[in-house]
């Protein structure tokens, strides 16, 4: 990233708003990266020989009188096996202390992968967490974001999902993350002793709110260097991309962009779809499976950021505390996955779609019976049952702390399910019912 | 040619100085290291033209030279469409060598090579105009038509054809001679501006023929045409994509068109993975030999997204014109227009609403006309039906895109969140859906003849029986089950059986997914057979218990094979439950 010393060097800014300056320069290619002094700026737009320069750490105390280099070329990381294990900053320079990765320079926000190579995903990523094996099954290959309020544990979530979840290599993209977060995500995976399959590129809260906007094309690229090149399965984290699209905000507004709902650039979707559409599965055997967060404003998804997300992503998983366990689980109802479609019942045991529906369903019909308390009217014995069935099944396989296979999660779902009802209330097919159905029912007992 | 060299560079949009003349949407070609890139011009300005680069414009240096082609952006036409996978500008995907599409990759969109045995149909001293048949091709199991170049003006004289021969694609196939006494040549390819609409034809005529989906809910209740027009709003994770191919896969069309445009990539592979292994309902062949996918997924150039959808069209137009039924489906037109919205707001125009152009309702409304039933030339008929979906902000359809298409588009199957959440599919709402095709005398003539006397009127008793029901569904919300009458029940129940009974309908289940005509006739007058029945009861819950019966009967009905024992045995015993119900209370009125 460092600047070539035979470059033109200029010395005069006619213009500075927050985020971007303009100068006059020449031989400037569009997206070509800068250096104002120490900080970096990238071209984001060209008139004649006026350049626009989004500065990357803000224009505070930036003088009209500085120096200013360009590289003649966009913005790159080095890839090489040399990124495991190491953090860098959204610039792709070391934090942790070590020296700067050689390797191939790679432009970021590389060419979109050709449709036709890519293969339909279809392997099960497992992360023992229930409520997302069970209800909402992951693809490698697949993205999904966790939608989930700020005062959520989804960092903590998403650590674990990373160290369940049978990567060969994770790479994190923190946006805006608190320095307490950060150091969360490198304590927990260095007392869980996997640094080594760990690539992070971070940016925190103290950091300039622009330079986020390099944050996840960083983190793609390392991740499509080790699934492509090296046919690696990588998991990317993502966190938080509520933050990623507030800094994109910034600068469409900084150059006199038309806002679109929400105040948010119309440009949006294609923005956060550039990035997700990064996760893929290749016909190799590598692949990218991308878990992000986008945090809410008090559950609202119609909100244009977590709006063109779910258009995007392949189903959404939602976290909410339960009051009845006191804990957090993963809800069963707004939650989706998209492509589970493509391993239930054929990657895991057959049961697995039936089990699944029956528990969801007789959910359901537990949250009509607290509806129906809360109200004051008098509850049934079948509501009661359901009541006392809820509590389990939130306890031993929605909460997000439960770790266990899939197998397991069947066999604990058959276990409520024979605990709390009948047979003819669970409306799962015959055929599966004499394979797993063990208990005594009250005709034949 | 003119040429001109770029001077600015705001993300895809170029300024580029024109030094001669230029025309509005007019493709230039701009030098990025060894790359021609294509770009359309979209606005001139003295001698100043903006174009929409239709790529990334990464490394775009000020000064790069441009070149205008003087020809607006075409498609070309031949043999060879069908199975193919194009990019936006109809590049051939899978003729792509490598992993990731690289700024200005592109391929030819036909197999310059192939070979096709060409077969006569005009013979010499024939009189021919733009779009007349001079032969055909078989391509898969279509026959493609080859035609008088549809740019020609006026009336031609065949001199030559060839004989029935095996032909290159751009092998000389006609001679013509103009009113001049020019003589012309003819081969199977040509060319096509996309968007300008393609004639070649006689006139549009009104729609009212039906056009079969296999999906109840739309054949029977809201019904499209042949060359009619449809759109599906509906929230993210309401199965817009899942019901758009579930008409691709069971539709009556001789040719399917597919726009994926700045949608999931994942989607299209898997069109791309079960097309080729699908059966055709109608035709019995693969599904994939009558499919042409034109992707532009999200991750792709968005100025390209908007070229897909043009591209899709003429493609449908052109097949049209052989005579044949084309369906277009695009997923999703919301891409578009926010493709069109990310222009107009660099070029730095006034707004409209929620940003998006002022003249998007025009856009929509001139794209949306291009389609339609048309008589040709020789008298026979050709139709391009479309269907496209919408995403709408928020779940929210009050919005520009959602209105403006709601002008033009007769046919609105509504996606409703709740139908999803409670996992009743498709998630058509059967009452704020509409087709507006119901009201055509044409369509009141047609069904009246080929579908049953009086077809109409049915369909709007079953609506008139949804909406009662709905209604009493309210009530009963409202003030308990046992504050309203029993009558009250009874109708909610009956609007559920036809729920149950026609409207859902499972497209993972062999049978279900698809239903036939003649079997929806059946399945509507049983319905109503059933509802029209007086019923009394002592409780409300006698009311849900019979219901409940009735609807396991009549769904095991719509599982078997029509008119199999296990469908009559089935029926049997719903009109036995029926009958036993009425003469019980017949028995219990005498005494």
């Amino acid at each position: 990233m460092k600047a070539r010393a035979f470059r033109k060097t200029y010395t005069r800014i006619e213009r500075i708003t927050k985020a971007t300056c303009e100068i006059r320069a020449s031989d400037v290619k569009f997206g070509e990266l800068a250096w104002i002094e120490d900080r970096p700026a990238q071209a984001i737009r060209i008139m004649e020989d006026m350049v626009t320069l989004q500065v990357f750490r803000g224009t505070e105390g930036l003088s009209t009188h500085s120096n200013i280099i360009f590289t003649g070329r966009p913005p790159s990381l080095a890839v090489s096996e040399l990124l495991s294990g190491r953090i860098f900053n959204a610039l792709g320079l070391p934090i942790d202390g070590g020296t700067p990765v050689t390797g191939e320079e790679r432009v970021i926000k590389g060419a979109a992968v050709n449709p036709v190579k890519r293969a339909k995903p279809n392997v099960l990523l497992a992360t023992g967490i229930a409520g997302i094996d069970l209800n909402n099954t992951l693809v490698t290959g697949q993205k999904i974001p966790f939608f989930a309020d700020p005062d959520q544990p989804y960092n903590k979530v998403i650590a674990e999902v990373a160290l369940r979840a049978e990567a060969d290599k994770i790479v994190l993209g923190g946006m805006g993350l608190s320095n307490d977060d950060f150091l969360f995500f490198k304590n927990t995976f260095e007392a869980a002793g996997v640094m080594d399959k760990i690539v992070c590129f971070i940016n925190t809260s103290e950091d300039s709110p622009l330079e986020r906007l390099l944050v996840p094309d960083m983190a793609c690229t390392a991740a499509e260097y080790f699934a492509n090149d090296k046919q690696q399965k990588v998991l990317l984290l993502l966190s938080d991309m509520t933050l990623y699209a507030d800094a994109l905000a910034i600068v469409a507004n900084k150059m006199d962009q038309i806002p679109s709902k929400d105040s948010m650039p119309g440009s949006l979707y294609s923005d956060l779809a550039s990035i997700y559409e990064k996760a893929v599965q290749f016909d190799h055997g590598g692949s990218i499976t991308m878990i992000a967060v986008t945090t809410l404003n008090e559950g609202d998804i119609t909100h244009a950021i977590p709006d063109n997300t779910g258009y995007i992503t392949e189903g959404q998983l939602f976290l909410r505390y339960d009051s009845d366990i006191s804990k957090v689980i993963v809800d069963p109802f707004r939650s989706l996955s998209r492509l589970k479609q493509n391993v239930i019942g054929k990657k895991t045991r057959e049961d697995h779609p039936q089990v699944m529906n029956a528990l969801i369903r007789l959910y359901a019909d537990a949250m009509d019976a607290k509806t129906k308390k809360e109200n004051g009217f008098d509850l049934n014995e079948y509501d009661e049952r359901c009541l006392s069935f809820s509590k389990d099944y939130a306890m031993k396989l929605l909460a997000i702390d439960i770790n266990i296979s899939v197998d397991e999660m069947l066999d604990t779902g058959w276990e409520l399910l024979q605990k709390h009802f009948e047979k003819y209330e669970v409306g799962i097919k015959n055929e599966l019912l004499k394979k797993y159905w063990r208990k005594e029912t009250a005709e034949s007992a | 040619m003119t040429r001109g060299n770029v001077t600015g560079v705001i993300a895809n949009l170029l300024l580029i100085k024109v030094e001669g003349a230029t025309t509005q949407n007019e493709i230039c070609l701009v030098q990025a290291a060894d790359k021609l890139l294509k770009a359309e011009v979209i606005l001139v300005q003295k001698n100043i033209a903006s174009a929409q680069l239709f790529e990334s414009s990464s490394s775009i240096q000020i000064g790069a030279e441009v070149q205008f082609t003087g020809r607006m952006l075409e498609v070309e036409l031949g043999p060879g469409i069908l199975s193919k996978k194009y990019d936006g500008l109809q590049s051939d995907l899978e003729k792509m060598s490598g992993t990731f599409i690289e700024i200005g990759d592109s391929t030819p969109a036909l197999d310059n090579d192939a070979k096709y045995e060409f077969t006569p149909l005009a013979v010499e001293n024939d009189v021919v105009k733009a779009g007349s048949w001079l032969g055909f091709v078989m391509e898969n199991n279509i026959e493609h038509k080859i035609m008088v170049p549809f740019s020609w003006k006026g009336d031609y004289k065949v001199t030559w054809i060839a004989t029935k021969q095996t032909c290159g694609l751009h092998d000389v196939v006609a001679k013509v001679k103009d009113n001049q006494g020019n003589e012309l040549e003819i081969s199977m390819v040509q060319q096509w501006p996309v968007k300008v609409p393609l004639t070649g034809f006689v006139e549009k005529l009104r729609p009212g023929k039906i056009f079969h989906t296999g999906l109840r809910v739309i054949d029977t209740l809201n019904p499209m045409m042949e060359g009619g027009t449809g759109y599906i709003p509906g929230p993210f994770g309401t199965g817009k994509t899942v019901l758009q191919q579930a008409i691709a896969k069971n539709s009556e069309a001789d040719v399917l068109v597919i726009v994926a445009c700045g949608e999931r990539a994942n989607e299209v592979v898997e069109i791309f993975s079960e097309f080729p292994n699908l059966i055709d309902p109608v035709t019995g062949h693969k599904l994939d030999a009558k499919t042409t996918i034109i992707c532009n997924t999200s991750n792709m150039p968005v100025a390209a997204r908007e070229a897909s959808v043009y591209v899709g069209m003429t493609i449908a137009e052109y097949y049209r014109c052989m005579g044949l039924k084309v369906l277009l489906l695009a997923d999703s037109t919301s891409r578009w227009a926010q493709a069109l919205r990310e222009m107009s707001n660099r070029l730095e125009e006034l707004p409209g609403q929620d940003a998006f152009p002022v003249e998007l309702p025009s856009t929509i409304a001139n794209f949306y006309s291009r389609t339609g039933i048309v008589k040709l030339n020789n008298g026979k008929l050709g139709s391009v039906t479309f269907i496209g979906t919408i995403s709408p902000a928020g779940g929210n359809f009050k919005e520009p895109v959602t209105e403006s298409t709601s002008k033009v588009a007769q046919c609105f199957y509504a996606l409703s969140q709740k139908r999803a959440d409670s996992k009743r599919y498709p998630a058509i709402d059967p009452l704020a859906s509409y087709s507006k095709y119901i009201d055509y005398p044409e369509f009141e003539s047609y069904s009246d003849v080929n579908i049953q006397h009086g077809w109409v009127e049915e369909i709007n008793k079953v609506k008139e029986y949804l909406k009662i029901g709905l209604e009493a569904r309210d009530q009963i919300n409202i003030l308990g089950d046992d504050a309203v009458p029993i009558s009250y029940h009874i109708n909610f129940w009956k609007s559920e059986l036809i729920d149950f009974g026609i409207i859902q309908q499972n497209s993972f289940d062999d049978i279900d997914m698809r239903t036939e005509m003649e079997r929806q006739q059946y399945m509507l007058n049983f319905m109503l057979e059933i509802c029209a029945v007086e019923y009394q009861f002592e409780e409300f819950e006698e009311v849900r218990d019979f219901f409940k019966n009735i609807i396991n009967l009549v769904s095991q009905m719509n599982f078997s094979e029509f008119s199999s024992s296990d469908f009559k045995e089935n029926e049997e015993q719903a009109r036995k439950t029926i009958l036993e119900k009425t003469k019980n209370y017949e028995s219990q009125g005498v005494s």
